[in-house]
């Protein structure tokens, strides 16, 4: 490893502390970590400064030199350097650190520009907050108790401007609580590549609107919801849902594709309400795609599967378990593993295929990547496979589409969508052997974790041949030409991890219970169950939690030696990727990861 | 600690003879025979309620009709023993109070767990939850208990209000559309 080179250390001064940051840190930023809120709404770390909102006005000063010897003037009262105060404030925003600069965020004259900007943003902003879903996260509520006069000087009418311009398909503008502060024109252009918002008309007037004869539909467009400040902009999906102060937090991954954007699930008593982006600099920043945010309506989805069958009856775990068993005593047994099975779980699948002394297989899931934060490979954690041992080599890829993918990587992010995600489904493939094996009659029982047999290249005929047993969440073709279904969890109902692209190990958390709310007992008879007792169940292991598969792991497989699943950092932990270099991995370049040369 | 033997001292002879007691006793009888009733017969006669008493709460509408709640969930928030549970929806945008836009779905209030406190009331910024006159709740189940949106506002009925700030937001809206 290259150390990183040492950052260029600056001493700035915040109210009266010394702080030491690596020269250029925005102001705002600086004081944050001495614990100084700077109020602001236009300024976001992960876009360009526009300086419009003048929320974050600051006294700012620097050391008093002499302008012809350079030599520093001395203060005779203090016995320091005397400070040059700017006699008129200066925003936060766009000032960086720079040697000896001084701050000041608290004086009277500071805290009457704050209340005069908080009285002008407030002027025509309507007394929405009972029916407003920001409420409760706005900005401009947290402001204006912190830093507002507190009473109204305005007994004018108020402005009125429309209230449900509908700006794309998931986004809707709330015209008269926009505070113009341009976060979503700047994330359009800067970050989505889709330069459609902007503002119209003047002064008290001023408009956000999309450019004419376009929508704002990007497969992104739902960060501007995140990132704006107020009220304005808001999700269609969970427009007058629920109020966010009754929703729990859970962090969890993305499993769209193996960016692993870091995301918080927010549910309410057992229902998930929206899921929304998690700070993860090295990973996603502050952003995520829309499609990822619909991935909880599988949860509740109709085709859910609820009860454990056996030949088409309902029947108990320990009996499905038995059953599957028997099925696989005759050898001739393959496992099909799954990209999209936790580590914890894909080591248990290992566990079990070795104990059956089965083949393994794993499915592709090879779509096109749109250079942002879904790449091509759509499994969640096929590195995760490579780690624990479950795979050797990279499932095989279909020759047409392995050829289509190197053509074509031009930015999906900026291409229209009416639903999120809809552009390009997957490619599934990556069991050619396994169909080979089938139809020679060598494999006579295939043990499915949650993966769709049928879409993944296996013909009704090969399915026909075979005792299938199934793990899964939804119904399918495989499903329902299985001998055993044991119903399993989605990622929002259990804890594991993932290793993504970059090798970076990610840990998501429970965010609700299972279905039909039963305990994830081993003695349940309907409902669904952790995938980790049934595999543990089916391998014959002592280990049916994710502690408890965390000693076997960090006994068994090297990489993961020194860790635990408590000590993983909520931003995740990089694995040593140089063992599986070599490998053709089909992801392109996006956010933070760039490919390996081959 | 001591033990003092108090002496009890012999009664006189008009304390042997009860009468004095008798006598002292039917007074105080005759003296309320011929005072103004104190007690009510409950079920037929009802006390007048003083200003301000917190019966069960309820839904109420404003003088045009059109119900006040918005659906802010902050009286399901604020309530101590968690007795309400709304489901917040959207107002049609062609209804004639499209510019609400919000309105409750459901609302139910479990008059087996609520404590008549009134922090809903008290917490309510559209005026729409009241704690009004009725004090004798009775069901024969559980479910009959648990008061939906319906019957709120049948409890509710309608309330004087000195605000209208929404329809004030309809002519303002109305003015300001004018102008453009």
């Amino acid at each position: 490893m290259i150390a990183p080179p040492k950052p260029d250390l600056v001493t700035v001064n915040i109210d009266g502390k010394d702080i030491a940051v690596p020269k250029g840190t925005n102001v705002i930023e600086a004081a944050r970590l001495i614990g100084v809120d700077v109020p602001h709404y236009c300024y976001h770390p992960k876009l360009t400064i526009s300086g419009n909102c003048r929320m974050c006005l600051i006294e700012m000063g620097n050391p008093a030199v002499d302008p012809a010897t350079k030599a520093p003037i001395m203060d005779p009262a203090t016995g320091k350097q005397k400070i040059n105060w700017i006699p008129r404030p200066q925003i936060g925003c766009a000032t960086n650190a720079s040697p000896g600069l001084h701050i000041r965020t608290n004086t009277p004259q500071i805290k009457d520009c704050r209340e005069g900007v908080m009285e002008f943003l407030l002027v025509n902003h309507p007394l929405d907050c009972p029916i407003c879903d920001q409420a409760g996260e706005c900005k401009l509520q947290e402001q204006a108790t912190g830093y507002g006069r507190g009473y109204s000087r305005f007994i004018e009418q108020k402005n009125v401007k429309p209230k449900r311009t509908q700006l794309g398909p998931r986004v809707m503008l709330d015209d008269e609580r926009c505070v113009l502060c341009s976060r979503c024109i700047r994330f359009s252009k800067e970050i989505a590549k889709d330069d459609v918002l902007g503002f119209i008309d003047r002064g008290s007037y001023s408009t956000l609107t999309c450019y004419p004869g376009k929508k704002l539909e990007n497969n992104y467009s739902l960060n501007t919801v995140d990132i704006c400040p107020v009220g304005a902009l808001t999700s269609t999906d969970f427009r007058f849902k629920m109020r966010v102060w009754f929703l729990k937090q859970t962090n969890s991954i993305d499993t769209e594709s193996s960016v692993g954007a870091n995301t918080v699930v927010w549910s309410r008593e057992g229902q998930i309400y929206r899921i929304t982006p998690r700070r993860n600099d090295d990973v996603n920043d502050t952003w995520m795609a829309d499609s990822g945010r619909e991935l909880y309506k599988q949860v509740r989805s109709a085709d859910r599967l609820t009860t454990i069958k056996v030949n088409g009856a309902d029947s108990a775990l320990d009996i499905a378990i038995n059953t599957a068993l028997q099925l696989a005593k005759d050898g001739g047994v393959a496992v099909v593993g799954s990209g999209r099975s936790s580590v914890e779980e894909q080591f248990l699948t290992k566990k079990l295929a070795d104990a059956l002394k089965a083949s393994t297989h794993l499915v592709s899931r090879v779509g096109q990547g749109d250079k942002l934060l879904i790449s091509a490979d759509r499994n969640p954690n096929v590195r995760g496979a490579l780690v624990v041992g479950l795979i050797s080599t990279m499932p095989e890829v279909g020759p047409a589409l392995r050829a289509g993918l190197s053509s074509s990587v031009h930015s999906l992010a900026s291409q229209p969508s009416t639903q999120a995600g809809s552009e390009s489904r997957p490619h599934l493939s990556g069991l050619t052997d396994l169909a080979a094996a089938i139809d020679a009659g060598q494999v006579k029982t295939v043990i499915s974790i949650g993966e769709d047999l049928a879409a993944a290249g296996l013909t009704a005929a090969q399915l026909g041949k075979i005792s299938i047993v199934y793990l899964g969440t939804h119904a399918n073709a495989t499903s329902a030409a299985a001998k055993v279904v044991i119903p399993t969890l989605s990622v929002f109902e259990k804890n594991g991890t993932f290793v993504n692209q970059q090798f970076r190990i990610q840990k998501f958390a429970k965010a609700v219970p299972g279905p039909a709310g039963l305990p994830a007992e081993a003695s349940a008879k309907a409902g669904a169950t952790d995938d980790l007792i049934v595999l543990a169940g089916l391998a014959n292991i002592a280990a049916s939690d994710v502690a408890a598969v965390w000693k076997l792991l960090a006994a068994e497989v090297p990489a993961l030696g020194t860790m635990s699943y408590a000590n993983i950092p909520e931003t995740g932990l990089l694995l040593d990727a140089t063992p599986f270099a070599a490998l053709p991995f089909a992801e392109g370049e996006t956010l933070h990861f760039k490919p390996a040369k081959s | 600690m001591a033990i003092v033997p108090l002496e009890r001292k012999p009664l006189t002879l008009a304390e042997r003879s009860y009468l004095p007691g008798i006598v002292g006793g039917l007074k105080t009888t005759l003296k309320h025979l011929f005072q103004p009733n104190v007690t009510m017969e409950y079920p037929e006669q009802r006390p007048a309620l003083p200003p301000g008493y917190r019966g069960a709460p309820t839904l109420v509408k404003d003088p045009h009709g059109r119900e006040k709640c918005v659906s802010c969930q902050l009286c399901e928030f604020v309530c101590p023993p968690k007795a309400i549970r709304i489901t917040p929806g959207e107002i049609p945008a062609d209804a004639p109070t499209a510019h609400v836009e919000k309105a409750p779905k459901e609302f139910e209030i479990d008059m087996l767990r609520c404590i008549y406190c009134g922090l809903c009331q008290e917490v309510c910024p559209e005026e729409a939850i009241w704690l009004q006159n009725q004090f004798s709740l009775t069901g024969y189940t559980r479910e009959e208990m648990v008061h939906n949106k319906q019957r709120l506002y049948e409890l509710g009925g309608t309330l004087p209000d000195p605000h209208l700030k929404w329809d004030k937001k309809l002519a303002a809206e109305v003015a300001g559309g004018a102008s453009h």
